[in-house]
């Protein structure tokens, strides 16, 4: 995990990160930066499941309901309070707790990876279900009504902390998310090369071997699960931040299933590799979008497939040994 | 050291270990000999916890840990040197001795124990999958010294190793027990491998210690066809 390499590379990429950051708003135009804002947010949620299942080993079906758990909590906490700040701290704390309890269940359940699978998916869909069904006045938490399926417009978005009126413009709203994503890039990079890191990779190879050599399994899961709660939950609060909106959509199984794609496209046991996997996606589903073409969940089914048969590595691991085939 | 009565295990309704009786003082060297499938590693699996024991007692250093999870046995001080190896094929060779660990360990100690197995240190940046079964078997034994056991169970550490290394592995376990002063358990087929190192030995028949050799009883023929079949 520590090679000379890794951390070459992963100094690159926080270079470029940096750099992106802070050269894209002098080039493109409002619509462009508002677009790499929201490709930015979704690059922190796939980061969230490249880090639970590409390393911890944990097959989470259902990432998007920690996702979409971050964004209600964003919008209702910020409409109640009329303020950002702690809406954000408690889009990051609430899906973390919740992924704490649900993980608790499963890991300490001792429940094997495919019902893992299938409980996380499960969870997702009773969100999406349970949220479509809060059309009417009945359904609200102080002063936000949760509207069901459609949605909960008009959002309070980010304002400068201990400041309710001054709201961040569009740039500096795409410096902080892009901040946010060099943050979670870089912390993940020294969790993984720190002790724990290795615990946890070392679990997802041989799990019984890891226990003989005094490693609480269960514990260790439980954490990776609880931050990769907690960092889709930031992902969720910056995305309804984005549109000063959120429906039910961020729990349907099409956010779902499209997290997984990015990861498996990108490639499964890095960190850049999510980020670019997401990024192609979404540049694909923006371009397909905008053309009408072709449906968006067919092209995406067909890439699907086509890399879990011709690349199962995914891309960035691909190339990675091509490179030093090279 | 370790205390172990009346230990019975089974794997689903099949009862593998029928009342085992085994006591170990501290620093000494017990051999466990046994054929295949009588039971040997279940044995171990147990005193891990790995397997859960359906009845008796399990005591080491004065503790009753039969109902201790493994990882809390092996934080106590319990090692284990398991049959197949098992080291992280995907880890490095330094980061498979640093998982050995647990929280005791320190870099220090990786260069400690590499003065034990000068054969890991060129490898030490290798991937621990592309080592030879008996370079993987030294890994795995320095992996457990990592975590400064005051007990080592050794399960077949000669299965499919080359002469010339099971001559260094004799050396290492040796060393283990005279200058470490570790405790040491050691189930294995291999007899001369057992006859060279052990203090007294064991011989398990269908999950019950049947009967305790000296070392040199191994060598007489009669003893052998007798227990072993061999
Ligand atoms: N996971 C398991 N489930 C069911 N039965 C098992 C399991 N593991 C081992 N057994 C059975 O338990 C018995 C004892 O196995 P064990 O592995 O303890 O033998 P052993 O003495 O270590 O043999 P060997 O010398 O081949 O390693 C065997 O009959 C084996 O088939
Ligand atoms: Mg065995």
């Amino acid at each position: 995990m520590s090679g000379r390499r890794w951390w070459k590379g992963s100094i690159l990429t926080t270079a470029a990160m940096v750099l992106i950051a802070l050269g894209v708003p002098q080039v493109v135009d409002q619509f462009g930066l508002l677009q790499l804002t929201v490709f930015a947010a979704m690059c922190i949620l796939a980061l969230s499941l490249g880090f639970v299942w590409g390393y911890g080993g944990i097959l989470c079906f259902g990432q998007s309901a920690f996702f979409g758990l971050g964004a209600y909590t964003y919008a209702v906490t910020a409409i109640n309070l009329g303020e950002s700040t702690v809406a954000t701290l408690l889009a990051l704390v609430v899906p973390a707790v919740f992924a704490a309890l649900l993980g608790y269940f499963m890991f300490y359940g001792r429940l094997s990876d495919v019902y893992l699978g299938v409980i996380t998916l499960s969870v997702t869909l009773i969100f999406f279900n349970l949220m479509n069904s809060t059309a009417g006045d009945a359904y609200r938490v102080g002063k936000a009504r949760l509207n069901g399926f459609n949605g909960m417009p008009s959002l309070p978005t980010l304002n400068v902390p201990g400041d309710p009126g001054r709201l961040l413009d569009p740039a500096e709203t795409f410096y902080l998310v892009m901040a946010c994503l060099v943050i979670v890039y870089v912390g993940l990079h020294v969790l993984l090369a720190s002790h724990f890191g290795r615990v946890v990779v070392a679990i997802r190879e041989n799990e019984a071997r890891c226990e003989l050599l005094g490693y609480d399994v269960r514990l260790h899961k439980l954490l990776v699960f609880t931050i990769g709660g907690g960092i889709a939950g930031l992902a969720g609060c910056l995305f309804a931040n984005w549109g000063a909106f959120v429906s039910p959509n961020v729990f349907s199984l099409t956010m779902t299933s499209q997290i997984i794609i990015w990861v498996i496209v990108g490639g499964l046991g890095t960190l850049l590799g999510p980020i670019i996997g997401c990024l192609i996606m979404q540049y694909l589903a923006t371009a397909l979008g905008t053309q009408q073409l072709a449906n968006t969940s067919l092209v995406f089914g067909v890439i699907f497939l086509a890399f879990v048969l011709l690349v199962p590595r995914g891309i960035v691991p691909s190339l990675r040994r091509l490179a030093l085939r090279a | 050291m370790l205390s172990v009565t009346d230990l019975h295990a089974r794997y689903g309704r099949i009862p593998i270990l029928n009342g085992i009786r085994l006591e170990v003082a501290a620093g000494e060297f017990v051999g466990v000999l046994g054929h295949n499938g009588m039971g040997k590693t279940t044995l171990l699996k147990a005193l891990m916890g790995f397997v859960p024991a359906q009845r008796g007692r399990i005591l080491f250093d004065g503790v009753d840990v039969t109902h201790e999870p493994p990882y809390a046995r092996a934080r106590r001080g319990l090692g284990y040197v398991p049959q197949g190896r098992e080291i992280f094929p995907g880890l490095s060779v330094r980061d498979n001795l640093r998982m050995g660990f647990v929280g005791r360990g320190t870099e220090e100690r990786v260069d400690a124990i590499l003065q034990m197995f000068p054969r890991l240190i060129p490898l030490l940046d290798r991937r621990g999958g592309t080592l030879s079964g008996g370079e993987q078997q030294l890994l795995a034994i320095a992996r457990c010294l990592a975590g400064h056991p005051k007990v080592i169970l050794f399960d077949e550490p000669t299965e499919g190793i080359q002469p010339s290394i099971i001559e260094e592995l004799v050396a290492v376990l040796r060393r283990l027990h005279r200058t470490e002063a570790l405790t040491i358990v050691l189930v294995e087929q291999n007899l001369e491998f057992i006859a060279e190192l052990a203090q007294r030995v064991l011989l398990i028949q269908k999950g019950a210690i049947l009967r305790e050799l000296e070392p040199e009883e191994l060598r007489q023929a009669g003893v052998l066809s007798e227990f072993v079949g061999v």
